[in-house]
Parts: C-alpha cells; structure tokens; sequence
C-alpha cells in the first residue's frame, strides 16, 4: 500500500474557483484586445462568440470528463488518462503533451508572471511618476536587459523570476488545497481589479484627449471593438484568429482541466462545473478584458495609434503611462490594480500547470506533494533560464510559438478523435453528463462528434499552410503560396533566413544570426523535454506490466 | 459610439454576466452529495 497522501479539493465552488483560474491568465486582458484589433474590431467578436460554443464549451466538457474517467483509474495525468481510454501505445505518448507543454510554458510564462511582481513594486515606489511614454516603454526594455538594474539589484529580471518560480513551487509544495486557497482569493481580487479599471475604461469618453492627441477617445476604441462587420464572416482569417484565441483564453489542450478533473468523483457534477468556469472565464475575457485596455489607450492615445501599435507589450510599456494622467495617488492604485490583476491572472494559471506532473510522478514514481512540486520547479527553471538570459534573440518566442500554439492544437485535435471517435460518443455522453446538475442540450452530442473536431481540424490546416499575407481569398482564386507565419514556414525558418540573406548592416546581421542559432538551442530544449517526458512515461508503463497494475 | 456598436457590446456584455452569474449561483446553490463526495470541506468530523 501507497503512503503517499492523496489530493483533494477542499470545495466545490474551490474547484470552479481554480479552474477558471487556470482559465483566466493574461492572455484575457492582453491577447484578446489585440487579437480583436488585429482582426478588424467588430469583425472578430462574432466568429469568437461562436467559436466559443462551438469549440470552447465542447472542449471543456470533453477535458473534465476525459479527467473525471481517468482519475476513476487512478491516474491523474493525461498519458495514463489517455491510455485508460484506449489501450493503443499511441496515446499515453499523445499524453506526453499534457505534461510538455505545461513546463515549457511554465517556464517562459512565470517569467511574465515576474514582470507583473516587479511593476506592481515599481507602481508602489512611484517609478513611473512624471515618466514620458517613450521613458516608460524604455523602462520595460532596460528592465528585460538582465544586465542592467533599475531597481539597484543586479540581474534583477532574473531574481524576480526566480523568486516567483520559488512562490510557485512553495504553493504547489501544499497540493490542491494551496491551489484552491490562491484562486479562493486570488480570482474575487482579480474580478475587483477588473471592476475597477473597467469603469475607469468606460467613462473616460474624451477627457484623456490633448494637443498632441486631439482625437483621442475612449468610446472610438469601443465603436472599433463593437460595431459588426458581417462581411468579415467570410473571411478565413478571423474565424482562424478567434479559433486561435479559444485555446489561450480557456487554457484547452494542455492537459491542466484533465489533471484538475480526476480528482473528482464519478457521482459528482461536471457538467455545470465546466460551463461556470468556462463563462466565468468569458466574463473576465469580454466584459472586463474589452473596457480596459482599448479605451483607456484609445482615451489618450486615439484608435489610429492604437491599430498601428496593439501589442502584448502595451501592458507594460503603455499603461503605466496612461495611469500617471490620473493623478499620483490613482496612478500608484491603478498600477497596482493592473498589474496585481495580471499577477492573479498568471499565478492562477502557472499553478495549474504544474499540477500534471506532480500528478504524474505521484501516481507513477510515488513522489509526495513536496518532492514532485520542487522537482517541477527545478525542471522549469533549467527550461525558463534561456528564456530570461536570452529573451531578446527569441528563445521566449520559439517556447511560445511550439509548445504554447503549435502544441495545443495538436493535442486539442487528438483527444477530440480519440473521446468522440475512438473511446466513442455513447461512452463520451454518459461521462460528461454522469452526475450532472444540468442536462446537456442533445445538439452537443451532434456538435462534439462533427463540428469541434472539423473546427480543430480547419485550425490546423489554416496554420500549417497558412496563406500568403494571411490572404485565402487570393490563395483560393490565384494560387497557394505559403505565408513565413504558417507552421511549415516557420519549421524551416524562411523567414528569418530571408532576413539574414537581405540585411546589409553587419551589426543587424549578426543580431539576426544570434536570433538563427537560439531559436535552434530553444527547439532542442523543448525536443529534449519531450524525449525525456516519453522517456518517463515508457519507464511507468513497464513498471506497470511490472506490477500488474493496470486495470 | 454608433448604435449598432452600442446595442451589439451592451447586449453581449449583459448576456455574458447574467449566464456567468446563474451558473455561477447555480453552482452554489446546490446542495452538496451525501459522502462520500469529492470535497474534503464537508467530510465528517472523525
């Protein structure tokens, strides 16, 4: 018999609290204003509303109950989940995913998480105060130079990165109910924050308007966002961009919901868990996520900047030099609002992804709570370190790019064929409503089966063979040519080998062919990490036969 | 702001919340299993 203590959540309403914790991450307040920018505003919001219950929910039922059935095995991580479904050797090395892509994106994405520590400080210290926008957004660049200091501490990008690692690692050293108590408290901040920063949001109108910005105004950024173009509908592109933006914001496709979900009961409810999380996730993503940082940049800055200049990094090289116009106490409020809510929001959202694994070497290698937390921790760090020492020649992006995308539709994509097509609907149905509070509509049976895995499949195509210029109509009617951003391209690095060919300036040739060789060190890293997880997973599945323990 | 803009973001923010609220006091609201359950907060005391 095992000694090893086994995990619980402490509530019901703590185990929703925790998944839309996993949920929500800075991708809802970041990525999803961009990515509506980009996409044409008014034009994105529809294909992502639908896409949302055409593949978000669907996933979600599909996640928690494939966890839920596994965990009634005994196994609390997505390569034995799998296997429990279907005993092809294939899949437990699908699962492999479900524990790969959670410490590669650890590993980069606590160093965000490090980011939001530090500008919470600098809000406090007053950093920010009298700063132009051109001196805060080089703060941002000065601060992710390791090698200088603007706080005094030296490498202090990367002691607060180890010092988030290290509250990530104490907390998960607690098991589920450490999760459970951050999200308890961490999620109604979060929602506060969000409250708060939002009004401000809605009723700036014209106020932020000055010479320089005459036409500055928050409720342009708000027509931009909200006003359809039913057009767009038809466009390949936007229904690939709000796809795409499905996986970041619901956190599906990394095995974290699965990990989350086997430590509930056969008799207890999903059904309704997994929608109230998945909304609860919807309303800090649309409601909140969309009345913060578009019209508070186009309230100062006007909607012709901020098309031109949407991006991730406004978080962190625009807002706090918006929040200065309010005054120096609200500044220093609003700053701390900011950037503690993208702290709730990521530290939520990393908890989760160490859960897999701890999971995985507790049920396969007997490691207790202590022991698999720091063991995760030290895997992350020797993953995330290229990530901080060489941040600028793209090793975060390359992490981003294959374990934070590319691997997400992939794993996405198979576990859907396998719960709706192999492990079966009939089985599949019983286990999403299996002590279910809520009836699931009937269509959802039809919409698992036939439109979420044609929906992952049009992901995947759209991003392996990507257009030119992201332009399908012109694709469709003059010929294919690949765009440098679709999977296939990027596998090759055309792109930035094209960049190296045409730069004439040595110093910019020599900074691209540092980016060339990091990006190749970033891909072995991650190849590495997955042999050694399969490595892992091989090692468990022999010392099961070993042991008989397979049910 | 244009009203096609107005009624499309108040109409989608309203549904949002009001679903997200009634799943969310849903969840809340019902009561607990008889043990054993999955949640450890409502185990009998030993």
């Amino acid at each position: 018999m095992s000694t090893i203590k086994k995990d619980a959540w402490g509530s019901r309403v703590g185990l929703v609290l925790a998944m839309a914790g996993n949920a929500v991450g800075l991708g809802n307040f970041l990525r999803f204003p961009v990515q509506a920018v980009e996409n044409g505003g008014g034009a994105f919001i529809i294909p992502y509303l639908v896409c949302f219950l055409l593949m978000g929910i669907p996933l979600l039922w599909i996640e928690w109950a494939s966890g839920r059935f596994g965990g009634k095995h005994g196994h609390h991580s997505t390569p034995f989940i799998l296997h429990s479904m279907n005993n092809k050797s294939m899949w437990k090395y699908v699962g492999v995913f479900g524990i790969f892509t959670n410490i590669a994106v650890a590993a980069y994405y606590c160093y965000i998480e490090s980011w939001t520590m530090a500008y919470v400080y600098h809000s406090v210290i007053g950093t920010f105060d009298g700063l132009k926008q051109t001196e805060v957004a080089a703060f941002f660049g000065n601060y992710i130079d390791i090698t200088s200091s603007t706080t005094g501490i030296p490498y202090e990008a990367v002691i607060f990165y180890i010092f988030c690692l290290l509250l990530n690692t104490w907390i998960l050293s607690n098991g589920l109910q450490g999760v459970e108590k951050v999200a308890k408290i961490g999620m109604p901040l979060l929602i506060i924050f969000g409250i708060f920063l939002a009004f401000k949001g809605l009723t700036l109108g014209t106020s932020g308007a000055t010479p320089e910005h005459p036409d500055a105004s928050a409720w342009e950024g708000l027509n931009f966002l909200w006003t359809p173009q039913y057009d767009s509908l038809t466009n390949p592109k936007v229904w690939l961009a709000a796809a795409g933006q499905m996986f970041f914001t619901l956190s599906v496709g990394m095995g974290t919901i699965q990990c989350y979900a086997a430590y509930v009961r056969s008799k207890d409810d999903i059904a309704l868990n997994a929608v109230s999380a998945g909304f609860m996730n919807e309303f800090v993503e649309v409601v909140l996520g969309s009345l913060i940082v578009i019209p508070i940049a186009a309230g100062y800055l006007g909607i012709d900047w901020l098309k031109e200049n949407a991006g991730f990094g406004m978080a962190f090289q625009t807002m706090p030099y918006l929040f200065e116009q309010w005054g120096p106490l609200l500044s220093t409020l609003a700053g701390v609002m900011w950037f503690g809510l993208l702290f709730f929001a990521g530290i939520t959202s990393s908890l989760a992804m160490g859960t897999p694994w701890m999971g995985f070497m507790r049920d396969e290698f007997k490691f207790d709570r202590k022991k698999g937390a720091w063991s995760f921790g030290l895997i992350t760090l020797i993953m995330g370190l290229p990530t901080v020492f060489f941040f600028q020649h793209g090793v975060f992006d390359e992490y981003d790019y294959w374990a934070g995308t590319v691997a997400l539709v992939i794993f996405a994509l198979a576990e859907t064929i396998l719960f709706a097509w192999i492990f079966g609907m009939d089985k599949g149905w019983n286990e999403i409503n299996s002590g279910g509070d809520i009836k699931v509509p009937n269509l959802y049976r039809f919409i698992i089966k036939w439109i979420t895995p044609f929906l992952l499949l049009f992901v995947f195509i759209g991003s392996l063979i990507t257009p030119e210029n992201n332009d399908w109509i012109n694709a469709i009617s003059n010929g294919w040519t690949l765009d440098n951003s679709s999977i296939i391209k990027q596998l090759t690095q055309s792109g930035l080998k094209e960049q190296i060919a045409a730069a004439v300036d040595p110093i910019e040739k020599q900074a691209l062919e540092a980016r060339h060789s990091h990006t190749i060190f970033a891909r072995f890293m991650l190849l590495g990490l997955f042999i050694f997880i399969a490595a892992l997973v091989n090692i468990a599945y022999k010392k099961r036969i070993k042991e008989k323990r397979f049910h | 702001m244009n009203t096609t803009a107005l009624i499309l973001m108040v109409t989608t923010m309203l549904l949002v919340t009001v679903i997200t609220a009634y799943f969310f006091w849903k969840v809340l609201t019902i009561p607990a299993r008889p043990e054993p359950d999955s949640f450890t907060d409502n185990n009998d005391e030993k």
